[in-house]
């Protein structure tokens, strides 16, 4: 047991290093949800309706967070397989589950710079005030949240690994799932039959755990789906990666690229 | 001759080589999927904001998705020469360096236009927006123009990566920039002062400006003058690329940094 949690913390400490060096991480982490927030801003001032800028910050953080995971965990596989290091994390002793989990997490970790930015930008910039409801909650929220994505990172680097343009899949699913967790636009907006799809999704209790601690509401709910989703994903992604790892020894696909 | 035969055979492989070889599997996801999930996404939050209307957000970002294949796809041909080790190579040859990379630069341009299209039609379908069969002719013009512009501005990104070491970044900066600055979400006059100031200065801006126009019923001939200084910045923009390029060349040959990653 304390071996790994010795691995998931060096794992997770070294990921997190490396992807903070990263240019393209201090884009999707940092850069890219600035500009957004900056949009949000604007246009919710432009805008018809009178509603907290607090709202705009935490939702634009979560973005961040959200593509900073989908970038991190859905290209994993693909890196270790470009860099060549693929068939030696499959073959030292420990499970693979736990080499490829410190990593997920970190992805998911790097993107709280996205919500500290958007929230320093916006109180610099657009006076958006950082004043907490439930502030106890807030600090609760924000752990469970990454970590539930982090666990969704795990379910995202375990199937995309069938999929070698595993890049262009990432593209692809940045913007529909801010759309459909309603990080920006509410989900009320929506049509009934993306709600399934919402409940499902970790940053849509995420975002909704940290707006209720921060504006005012009853967090705990919000709180507690994240955790479940977050078991719920660690379970699928264990079951997927374990079956993908034996399909990829059985066809001595590991090494092979794109 | 040998020129004519750079700039359309070499543009076309380089613009498949850029998608893998044009598999499906990356064009649609990126070129096609993202544009299209960006304009939901804004015209939700217009709508949740209560800003503007569908049409505002379908003509912004379809015209600005011009820009995703102008300004990423010259950056990374670019790039990708580096990433391969082949722009040592490419640069050892006599081509004529015009015809080189406003080669890479056409394909681009039409695949900017498609795009757009692409971003229009799927506006039509799934969002409140209509554009009578009289205002295609002159919309279609300023997407052309305005992907023109974005792949010149695509071309001096792409420049700059021959000296700087990661163009990719610089590439999705310049991307997001554009987002921010040029009135694609957000109304022109709603933008600070000193935004206003930068934005005229930026490929899309007028582009955008004339599609909404033209889209509200106004006669081509009424937003010529935005359409001109669109195809402006972007000569401006490809003059300056062209510069950069004989400039980086030189100074890469001269300090040995062609193939520094």
């Amino acid at each position: 047991m304390r071996r790994t949690l010795r691995l998931l913390y060096a794992g997770w400490k070294f990921h997190l290093k490396s992807l903070t060096i990263s240019g393209f991480f201090i884009i999707v982490s940092v850069i890219s949800p600035v500009i957004f927030a900056s949009i949000a801003y604007l246009m919710f001032r432009a805008g018809a309706r009178p509603g907290s800028l607090l709202f705009v910050a935490i939702g634009a953080g979560m973005m961040g967070i959200w593509s900073a995971t989908l970038f991190g965990s859905g290209g994993a596989i693909a890196w270790q397989r470009w860099q060549g290091t693929l068939e030696y994390c499959v073959a030292v002793p420990p499970a693979f589950i736990w080499v490829i989990l410190p990593l997920t997490i970190a992805t998911s970790t790097i993107g709280l710079y996205s919500l500290t930015s958007t929230l320093i930008w916006g109180w610099l910039f657009f006076d958006v005030p950082f004043e907490l409801v439930h502030p106890a909650w807030f600090f609760v929220s924000l752990p469970v949240a990454v970590l539930a994505l982090g666990l969704l990172g795990l379910v995202l680097a375990s199937t995309f690994v069938m999929y070698r343009q595993a890049n262009a899949l990432s593209n692809l699913l940045e913007y529909p799932i801010w759309l459909v967790t309603g990080l920006l636009p509410g989900l009320t907006l929506l049509p009934g039959w993306t709600r399934p799809s919402s409940r499902a999704l970790a940053p849509t209790w995420g975002v909704k755990a940290l707006r209720e601690a921060a504006l005012g509401g009853e967090p705990g709910f919000a709180v507690a789906m994240s955790a479940v989703l977050g078991l719920a994903y660690l379970v699928i992604g264990h079951y997927c990666l374990r079956y993908f790892e034996k399909l990829a020894r059985e066809k001595a696909t590991l090494s092979l690229q794109g | 001759m040998s020129s004519l035969r750079v700039f359309f055979v070499g543009g076309y492989l380089a613009y498949r080589a850029l998608f893998s070889w044009l598999r499906p599997s990356i064009y649609i996801p990126t070129m096609l999927g993202g544009p299209v999930f960006q304009i939901l996404f804004f015209a939700y939050i217009g709508r949740f904001a209560g800003l503007r209307n569908d049409e505002f957000f379908v003509i912004g970002n379809a015209v600005q998705a011009s820009a995703l294949a102008g300004i990423f796809g010259t950056a990374m041909t670019i790039g990708g020469e580096r990433w391969t080790q082949t722009l040592s190579p490419l640069l050892a040859t006599p081509a004529n360096r015009i015809a080189l990379f406003l080669g890479r630069a056409l394909p681009l341009i039409v695949n900017g236009v498609f795009v757009s299209a692409f971003g229009f039609a799927v506006g039509w379908a799934l969002l409140d927006f209509q554009l009578a069969a009289g205002e295609i002719p002159g919309i279609a013009l300023v997407v052309v123009v305005s992907s023109f512009a974005c792949t010149a501005l695509g071309l001096t990104t792409g420049a700059v990566g021959l000296r700087a070491r990661d163009v990719f970044f610089l590439a999705n900066l310049v991307t997001l920039l554009l987002l921010l600055f040029c009135g694609v979400n957000v109304p022109f006059d709603s933008l600070p002062g000193w935004m206003q100031t930068v934005a005229r200065g930026l490929p899309l801006t007028h582009g955008i400006q004339a599609a909404r126009e033209l889209a509200e019923g106004v006669a081509l001939s009424d937003v010529s003058g935005l359409v001109a200084t669109e195809a402006l910045i972007g000569a401006c923009y490809a003059a300056l690329a062209l510069g950069l390029f004989r400039f980086f060349e030189a100074e890469g040959r001269r300090r040995a940094t062609l193939e520094t990653m």
